[in-house]
């Protein structure tokens, strides 16, 4: 696999511009057409190695589809590249009024999971949705357009928080189903 | 035959033979084989006319084994050595049974279930037998039929597992294909196979809901279906929930209105009958007799009417909807964004279970494929893809694993490191380090579920990394790969990368079969037909040869340009070695012949695959250009 990947990133994979904003059925369209080309099924009837050398390709395939359709992870990818460390795990600075908002956040989740409520649920997923897509509308600015990657990288952060809320809320889900 | 297909799509490199593929499922109550014969999948009967065989296996203390309607007919006779259900069994220990006294069999507790995590054994008149070994007479049985039946021997199959079938599940399926003789080209997952027959007979576009509920598993599969690729964006289910909960609502039902209680197991299997033909009945009539004679003597006589049915299943058919809910949730989509739903297994005849799934989502489920076959027909489409036998208007699949994978960390935590619906095959590799001066091995616990605890999720594999060169705490740097295939399955592979000292090893996660049971029942299952694989292997080799001589000599044809002369020679050299190893006769000094005339080609193959890669990525620049 090694000159399949050879210093391909996941934009050239596809064919696409490495930019934040996107065009997604662009993404699809070329990630379809490569997995055809590909995929372990094409070559189930050809030699063990021919199968592993698909395996390993598809593989990469599906990680790089990943990675560019979801918003966070390609911000995160596009700070890699500009050689920007999005420092999730080390970096805990956060404005005060958006800590306080995401503890509210969490709060209101648990006490909707102990009353079953539904409802508030709904509720509280569609507010963390809107809010996911205001931060992701200005990473679009603030990697495209200004290109200041250290802001951006902090907008990468405050969605890491918004994803740990999504999860959340759907486990909030499971539980509530059981 | 490592270069052969690489060609433009619809253009066949080599003169085109039809090979015989056959796609099977393997079903808790019925098991059936299928075959695209001229175009069309159709489902192999056995020489009565019968399309199912009821997967039930019941051994002979003389060794014999009955499969299928003779082992049915006479269930209630020998209750103990006739296993009805094994897939409930397959991959599980006996701690995920649940009520063995429930159960008219003898369960072993072998000592390699000391772990804790073993599959667990029948003890029977003709020995203890595993999950694996019973599922493989099922197996072999349709294998014989389907090779009478399309007159040669069989490439490959394509075997069904439930989408929700977790890895020990799914392995345990794969090993009883092995035991039976079969090269299985794909596990796919039932509610996909259906998806296939459905989708490709119908041309149909959008996002579609499969319910598969069939005799022992319920699974749901949320796919986008859109110009000839199926795109699976959520599994979800059950691996403990069908058609057997029903019987055994109605079962209980019937000990309460006799006031019975501790039947023996002949009885047990004869009134857990009887509550399966009321289930039948129910689905086209209003009410259904229960009529028994215990062996005690007691006369049964009960009327079971489907209001009560429906009163008692109530709460079966409410644990289907939620992981319908889950998968909804998991694919981001609503219940407005499903176009159809299609209705899988042969529980879904139940009225209630139409009726609670219609209300479900708003719309009237798609029966108008039998949901018997639907499975089985799927199967063999994409077997007869996957032997290589449809070069044109092919189409591609997307599947998904169904339940996390995970690593246990401190304080008996999850760590999840592959989620859920990710599309396969997929990988994620993670590092870790040493935390004592001059450690030299980590043990690494591999689980697969969705909850919190360890405790929780089911126990895949637990190994030891060994010779991590001494260093100082935290110096050592261990990348652990995980891989799952397109089969579902998974692989560990562990490397030291800190001292440059790289030691891989690769790790398959065990269901608690040790290498000394398989062997015995690779043993078992060859000492009556051992001279015939001999020969089977010596064909088989001689085939293989021949069509890798021919693919090589093609592929050096159309892009030797790409080698050097003395990769060429190589390669050459390791050809006529292969034209001597056929002369030999010896299946074995074939096979490593034709590894080695493989593996000097590996290189060569990349070569011709980045070309054709190249040539397809060029092809799509050119519009992106316009595009931009």
């Amino acid at each position: 696999m090694h000159s399949f990947d050879a210093a391909k990133t996941h934009f050239q994979r596809f064919g696409l511009a490495p930019s934040f904003r996107l065009d997604t059925a662009k993404l699809e369209q070329s990630f379809r057409g490569l997995q055809a080309e590909v995929h372990p099924d094409k070559s189930a009837h050809l030699a063990d190695s021919e199968q592993r050398l698909a395996m390993q390709r598809s593989t990469l395939v599906n990680e790089a589809y990943q990675t560019l359709k979801s918003p966070i992870k390609r911000a995160r990818y596009l700070l890699l590249l500009q050689g920007v460390d999005t420092q999730e795990e080390t970096n805990t600075a956060m404005p005060v009024d958006f800590l306080m908002a995401q503890m509210e956040w969490r709060e209101a989740v648990v006490e909707a999971e102990r009353l079953r409520d539904v409802a508030a649920l709904d509720q509280l997923e569609s507010c963390m949705k809107q809010d996911t897509r205001e931060l992701e509308a200005h990473l679009a600015v603030k990697i495209d357009d200004e290109r200041d990657y250290e802001a951006a990288a902090q907008l990468v952060r405050k969605l890491r928080f918004m994803e740990k809320l999504a999860e959340e809320i759907s486990s909030a889900y499971d539980e509530i189903d059981n | 035959m490592a270069l052969l297909q690489i060609s433009e799509p619809g253009l066949s490199t080599a003169p085109h033979q039809h090979r015989l593929a056959v796609g099977i499922d393997l079903g808790t109550t019925n098991s059936l084989v299928a075959s695209v014969r001229n175009g069309i999948s159709v489902v192999l009967n056995d020489e009565h006319g019968r399309a199912m065989l009821p997967s039930v296996v019941r051994y002979f203390a003389d060794g014999e084994v009955a499969v299928g309607e003779a082992a049915q007919a006479l269930q209630s006779e020998d209750p103990a050595n006739t296993i009805v259900s094994v897939k409930r069994f397959m991959g599980r220990g006996l701690s995920d049974v649940g009520d063995i006294s429930q159960l008219p069999y003898r369960f072993a507790q072998e000592e390699s279930q000391s772990s804790g995590h073993g599959m667990v054994q029948l003890r029977t008149v003709a020995g203890i037998k595993s999950p694996v070994e019973i599922s493989a007479e099922i197996l072999k049985v349709l294998r014989t039929r389907a090779e009478a039946s399309l007159g040669g021997e069989l490439v490959g199959a394509v075997i069904t597992v439930p989408a929700y079938f977790d890895d020990a599940q799914r392995q345990a399926t794969k090993d009883a294909a092995k035991l039976a003789g079969l090269n299985v080209l794909r596990l796919l997952n039932e509610p996909t196979a259906a998806a296939i027959a459905y989708g490709l007979d119908n041309a149909s576009e959008g996002v579609y809901a499969v319910y598969d509920l069939g005799g022992g598993t319920f699974d749901i599969s949320i796919l986008r279906l859109s110009r000839g690729v199926f795109e699976v964006l959520a599994a979800n289910g059950d691996s403990a929930l069908g058609g057997d909960d029903f019987d055994q609502r109605i079962y209980c039902w019937i000990l309460e209105k006799n006031q019975l209680s501790a039947l023996n197991p002949k009885d047990t299997r004869l009134l857990l009958t009887m509550a399966r033909t009321a289930k039948e009945q129910l689905t086209e009539h209003d009410e259904a007799h229960i009529t028994a004679v215990l062996s005690g003597g007691e006369g049964i006589d009960n009327v079971l009417t489907q209001n009560e049915f429906e009163s008692m299943s109530k709460n079966l058919i409410q644990r289907t909807l939620q992981p319908l809910k889950r998968a909804l949730r998991d694919a981001k989509l609503s219940i407005n964004d499903v176009k159809g739903v299609v209705m899988v297994g042969g529980a879904t005849r139940m009225p209630q279970v139409q009726q609670a799934v219609g209300e479900f989502f708003g719309q009237t489920p798609l029966t108008n494929l039998d949901p018997d076959k639907v499975v089985a027909l799927g199967a063999a489409i994409q077997a007869n893809l996957l032997a290589g036998n449809q070069s044109r208007d092919d189409w591609l699949l997307l599947d998904v694993i169904p339940l996390s994978l995970g690593l246990e960390t401190m304080g008996g935590l999850v760590e999840k490191i592959i989620p859920r619906n990710s599309t396969i095959p997929t990988a994620r590799a993670q590092e870790f380090t040493t935390y004592k001066d001059g450690q030299t091995a980590m043990s690494l616990h591999v689980v697969q579920g969705e909850r919190e605890l360890v405790a929780d999720c089911r126990s895949l594999a637990k190994f030891e990394l060994r010779g991590i060169p001494p260093m100082v705490a935290g110096a050592a740097r261990i990348r652990v790969t995980f891989q799952v295939d397109a089969d579902g399955l998974l692989s560990v592979m562990a490397r030291e990368m800190g001292s440059g000292i790289e030691a891989a090893i690769e790790v398959k996660p065990s269901y608690g079969l040790s290498d000394a049971e398989i062997t015995r029942m690779l043993q078992d299952s060859t000492q009556h037909a051992k001279d015939d694989m001999q020969a089977r292997a010596l064909r088989e080799q001689e085939t293989e040869a021949s069509q890798l001589i021919d693919a090589v000599q093609h592929a050096l044809m159309q892009d030797g340009e790409l080698l050097e002369v003395s990769q060429r020679a190589h390669i050459e050299s390791q050809m006529n070695a292969l034209r001597d190893a056929l002369q030999s006769l010896d299946h074995m000094v074939i096979k490593r012949a034709i590894v080695a005339l493989n593996e000097s080609t590996v290189s060569f193959a990349q070569s011709r695959m980045d070309k054709s890669v190249k040539r397809a990525l060029a092809g799509k620049n050119i519009s992106e250009l316009e595009i931009k």
